[in-house]
């Protein structure tokens, strides 16, 4: 009998250190490598945002050092107002793309789902390869805005036009720094689609016999319908990106309109339109914070549940709310456009599929909560940082209430209103979605397991800490504190000054807090305890792998049938209060009640 | 260029049917067929993995030139500057060319599907016609090189105005997406001439070569109706 | 560990609603005749929001703090009404919530913005630039005069661009760096943007709207309380960003038309 999952260009195993380790067709070896770019990635942006705090605290502080990163943007230590927008620009985009694109979907996904769909790998591997490469050419590019004489661009993660495009008139980084950003996105763009495309074949093809649609994971099914947001979104950026570098390199006008008239000088460009690059940026940039988010709804559901030791409440609705999450992602980003000057209409229409993206998030949150109710709750740093993320993205969702709405957008837009509600949810949940995936994982990736006092305590830091930076910056916007000020020169912010200190120190500690998550995954990585097989108790196929770390084709010579949905517990079995997923023993089972 | 074989290919078997351990009459997508009402062991017919592979580049491809669409019909509609031009007139030629080389495929490919099939006659014409398909390919490109110049010589560059911005960035987009092509055209050659070839692979090769075709004819109107 | 979680969720979600619930970091007072429905709307949605995060976190530590740590020979159970009722409630509760902010919000967005100016309004047009803000009255004879950005020079203080030997309507526009407005008077402003983007951000007016290159946009008010006042840019226009702002002057009739003629005199 044909085996009919496999279709992959059976590879033997590598042999070679090259083959092994850097230029690797495993999806397992792919994922870890794009789990260390976002490590990498995770520092560098959270070591530039202890810079911008300690600038906004104190504006004129000279930061020890300082000046050996950039001489023009740290003259005596002290972070020029330029240089401030520069190192904002870069923390953003690096956590946005190279962050929180990277660890829940592209590592966890790549390594996961695979195995979760029952596979030996993805169908392409060498485009998975060639995606993991791509990415961090893309990153290599980025970073190498900080080393040319301007410096990185200082336009903001949404490199509004004309600004970015008029070229260096337009200020410091905004030449050579605009182009490299440009490029560096485009190039992430190709990954990304590399990786989308293997993500999508492997969820519809390659699922091993008995593995139907219905019988997949949560988190396969949010790995699935975020690479489907990810192939329309990323494939618009890209060409926005290479539009946007040819009003730089090529003297095109796509988006610098005329009679702009800078430094006393009449601007050569004519007839481009700002609004262009808005609505060109903002269709992929609101299903990209979708993409940042769902892959952690995927990874929370199936930590809780494993460590509920019951299925959800309904498993189809959640399926069904996340792909009403991607579907409807699509229709709303105007919202970020509401003041833009586009017609006032638009805004209205934009406002209510704003509003009514409330409803799936809503029904997701409250299946989760319902599914609490009854169950068998059991605490480890998985499942701690699994329930705080649902108690963030609460937080976060809330303040969404208000920005849907266009009337009252006019006094939040541009505040730190908003920015408080995108950091608790994408700085906060979505990274507390990549702690839960690290702390449940970790032990099938490296067949150890992490320690888990220092995963507590680890816990603990993050989840105060991260309430006490975020939530004021709600309380900021709500007094009009405007976003991307370097200092807070207005008369009627001085009273919000002593406010930012006290985040500044909360970031500062918090961020301190982290180092014991970097030192436990590196000292676990080689000392930890060994791992079982299984340590969990889960049933999903990850776990029936038959080594730990898994064989380089994942299930060794026989790929598993499946004859269970992925989250039989509470029911009687011989291995306990669950049956996993490729056990053909016949137990009473549950059924999903939708 | 003649392939002398003595067998036909090994053939890849794309739609196994294999039967259900209990086979109830309905195996097939995504049905649930109870085994023996306790355990159900679920079936699924997967098709090849580079047809859903295909379709869903296809899909990003879609989306990148319906963004340049967009574009050009905002760029046009908000600003006094646009300035109507001739489309060079090889276009036209070009695109003859491309849809030509889109028959020779499709003459290549079932050529190959015979021959997988087990009929030894008509061994060598499945090659002739893929490398004639490649010729017009390139071909193509080399007149949308041609009609470049032709604009150059009018006078007309990137930056000129928008909308000869735009006839470049989408014939240079379209192009790119062609090259591509025409190197899984040369990759299907190669696996032909090794005897390595899939029929999934051709059948992917050839849904790409024929989208690049349709594309082209939606750009050709949307330059002739806008530019 | 798991009550400890449950107590500090309890605790985190009071203390995050202490400073809203008692005002402590909020939007200044409103000035302007359009804001009283900006503010109602903002209480409601603030109520609504806020009963919602409060419910939820509640719930969601009472949940962790009673069900966790495996009793033996305790089985999971099931929500009262399952799913089902989850998914109306998520339906019928926010649904409900939601459309009701949108709807009445539509009213607050339409009377700012799809209500035109008053025949007697105030024509004042603002330029924003790199980085500072300049404003322009026409003048006695009520024309602006027209600007030739070939014209402009920050060097010879022509920001505008008028041409003021050649045209007499820009003789008499005058230019300023901060605003004025006489109190109770509608006031049509006529926005510009020299450079880049910018925005104009009053909190106190409930006023907020960006400039778009190429683009003419305007938008209409009235202040009713006399005092100074800020205008901030919100949209980040490069290095000078944080900077960028000007003073705005609600004064009476009278000493509006005293500054008109102080102003002149400087021109």
């Amino acid at each position: 009998m044909h085996d009919m999952s496999a279709h992959v260009a059976h590879h033997a195993p590598p042999t070679s250190f090259i083959r092994k380790h850097v230029f690797s067709l495993d999806h397992k070896v792919i994922g870890k490598q794009y789990y260390g770019l976002a490590f990498v990635a995770v520092l560098i942006g959270m070591f530039l945002s202890w810079l911008m705090r300690i600038h906004l605290g104190w504006t004129n502080f000279a930061i020890p050092g300082l000046h050996l990163l950039s001489s023009n943007g740290a003259p005596g230590n002290v972070m020029t107002p330029e240089y401030y927008l520069q190192l904002m620009t870069m923390h953003a985009t690096i956590m946005v793309f190279f962050v929180l694109t990277t660890a829940p979907f592209a590592a966890f996904g790549n390594y996961f789902l695979p195995i979760q769909v029952g596979a030996e790998d993805m169908p392409f591997p060498r485009f998975n390869m060639m995606s993991f490469w791509v990415t961090f050419v893309g990153f290599l590019v980025l970073v190498a805005s900080f080393f040319v004489s301007d410096g990185p661009t200082l336009g903001g993660w949404t490199q509004y036009a004309p600004l970015s495009a008029v070229g260096t008139v337009g200020g410091p980084g905004e030449g050579m720094g605009v182009v490299l950003w440009a490029a560096s996105i485009a190039i992430f763009c190709v990954g990304q689609l590399l990786g989308s495309l293997n993500f999508i074949t492997t969820t519809l093809d390659m699922r091993t016999k008995g593995m139907s649609l219905w019988r997949l994971p949560l988190s396969a099914w949010a790995w699935f319908i975020t690479s489907c947001m990810g192939l329309t979104a990323f494939a618009v950026l890209m060409p926005g990106c290479i539009l946007l570098i040819l009003d730089h390199v090529a003297g095109t006008s796509f988006f610098v309109p005329s009679n702009l008239v800078i430094n006393d000088q009449l601007q050569p460009h004519a007839g481009g339109s700002t609004l262009l690059w808005q609505h060109l940026f903002w269709f992929f940039g609101h299903p990209e914070v979708y993409i940042a988010i769902v892959p952690g709804m995927g990874i929370v559901s199936h930590v809780l549940i494993t460590n509920m030791r019951r299925p959800m409440l309904s498993h189809r609705v959640l399926v069904y709310s996340m792909a009403a999450l991607a579907v409807l992602s699509y229709m709303v980003y105007g919202h970020h456009m509401f003041v833009s000057g586009m017609n006032p209409i638009s805004s209205l229409a934009f406002s209510f599929p704003t509003l009514i993206i409330t409803i799936p998030s809503t029904i997701i949150v409250l299946i989760w909560l319902g599914s609490l109710y009854g169950a068998r709750l059991r605490i480890n740093s998985a499942s701690l940082f699994a329930l705080g993320f649902i108690s963030m993205f609460i937080a976060g969702g809330v303040s969404g209430f208000f920005l849907a709405q266009p009337s009252l957008d006019i006094m939040l837009h541009a505040t730190y209103f908003v920015v408080g509600h995108f950091h608790m949810v994408m700085g906060v949940a979505a990274m507390f979605g990549i702690f839960a995936g690290t702390y449940f994982w970790f032990p099938k990736m490296f067949g150890r397991m992490m320690n888990e006092t220092l995963g507590k305590l680890h816990f603990w830091l993050s989840f105060v800490g991260a309430y006490a930076i975020f939530m004021p910056f709600h309380y900021l916007g709500m007094a009009g504190n405007v976003r991307r000020y370097q200092a807070f020169a207005p008369d009627y912010m001085q009273p919000l000054v002593p406010l930012h200190r006290f985040i500044t120190v909360a970031a500062l500690l918090t961020g301190a807090a982290q180092l014991i998550f970097v030192y436990n995954l590196i000292y676990s990585r080689f000392w930890g305890e060994p791992a079982t097989d299984n340590p969990w108790q889960g049933t999903s196929l990850e776990w029936s792998t038959p080594t730990t770390p898994p064989p380089h084709n994942n299930f060794g010579d026989k790929l598993p049938e499946v004859y269970h949905d992925p989250y039989q517990y509470g029911v009687e079995s011989s291995m306990g209060d669950y049956v996993m997923q490729a056990s053909p023993e016949r137990v009473e089972t549950v059924s999903d009640e939708a | 260029m003649a392939t002398i074989v003595h067998e036909p290919p090994r053939i890849e078997e794309q739609r196994d049917r294999s039967p259900l351990v209990s086979d109830s009459g309905n195996g097939g997508w995504r049905n649930l067929v109870p085994a023996d009402g306790e355990l159900r062991l679920v079936q699924e017919y997967a098709p090849p993995p580079s047809s859903t592979g295909i379709w869903v580049a296809l899909a990003a491809i879609s989306m990148s030139f319906a963004a340049l669409t967009s574009a050009l019909v905002v760029r046009k509609g908000g600003a006094l500057d646009w300035r109507h031009f001739t489309l060079p007139s090889i276009l036209y030629l070009n695109t003859v060319l491309l849809l030509a080389s889109s028959v020779t495929l499709e003459i290549s490919r079932r050529r190959v599907a015979t021959f997988m099939g087990g009929v030894r006659s008509q061994v060598a014409s499945p090659a002739r016609w893929l490398y004639l398909t490649l010729a017009l390919g390139l071909l193509f490109v080399a007149g949308q090189y041609a009609a470049w110049r032709q604009l150059n010589a009018q006078g007309l560059y990137l930056a000129t105005n928008p909308s000869s911005s735009f006839f470049y960035v989408l014939t240079a987009a379209h192009g790119l997406h062609v090259l591509g092509g025409l190197g899984g055209l040369g990759r299907v050659i190669r696996k032909l001439n090794t005897l390595s070839l899939r029929r999934s692979t051709l059948d992917a090769t050839s849904r790409y070569w024929h989208f690049m075709d349709v594309l082209w004819i939606y750009l050709l109107l949307l330059l002739w109706a806008k530019l | 560990m798991a009550k400890f979680f449950a107590v500090t969720i309890f605790v985190i979600a009071i203390l995050s609603a202490i400073p809203i619930l008692q005002h402590t970091w909020w939007m200044a007072p409103d000035i302007s005749t359009h804001g009283a429905l900006i503010d109602e709307q903002m209480s409601e949605t603030m109520a609504e929001a806020g009963i919602s995060f409060l419910a939820s976190q509640i719930l969601l530590a009472f949940f962790i703090w009673r069900f966790s740590g495996a009793r033996p020979g305790e089985k999971t159970k099931n929500f009262p009404g399952g799913a089902k009722t989850v998914v109306w409630a998520g339906f019928l509760l926010v649904g409900a919530e939601v459309l009701a902010l949108g709807v009445f919000g539509v009213k607050a967005w339409a009377n700012i913005y799809l209500v035109p100016p008053a025949a007697n309004a105030m024509p004042i047009q603002v330029q924003a630039g790199q980085f500072a803000f300049y404003f322009r009255y026409p003048g006695p004879d009520g024309t602006f005069g027209a600007m030739h950005p070939d014209m402009i020079s920050e060097a010879n203080q022509n920001f505008f661009g008028l041409d003021t030997d050649h045209d007499p309507d820009a003789k008499d526009d005058l230019v300023t760096a901060e605003m004025a407005v006489p109190v109770n008077r509608e006031i049509h402003l006529l926005m510009h943007s020299k450079d880049v983007g910018h925005s104009f951000f009053v909190p106190e007016l409930r006023v907020q709207q960006d400039f778009v290159p190429g683009l003419d946009l305007s938008l209409h008010f009235t202040a009713t309380k006399v005092g100074k006042y800020e205008i901030v840019c919100t949209q980040l226009c490069g290095l000078g960003h944080y900077n960028m702002k000007a003073y705005l002057y609600v004064m009476s009739q009278e000493d509006f038309d005293n500054w008109l003629k102080k102003e002149a005199a400087l021109q």
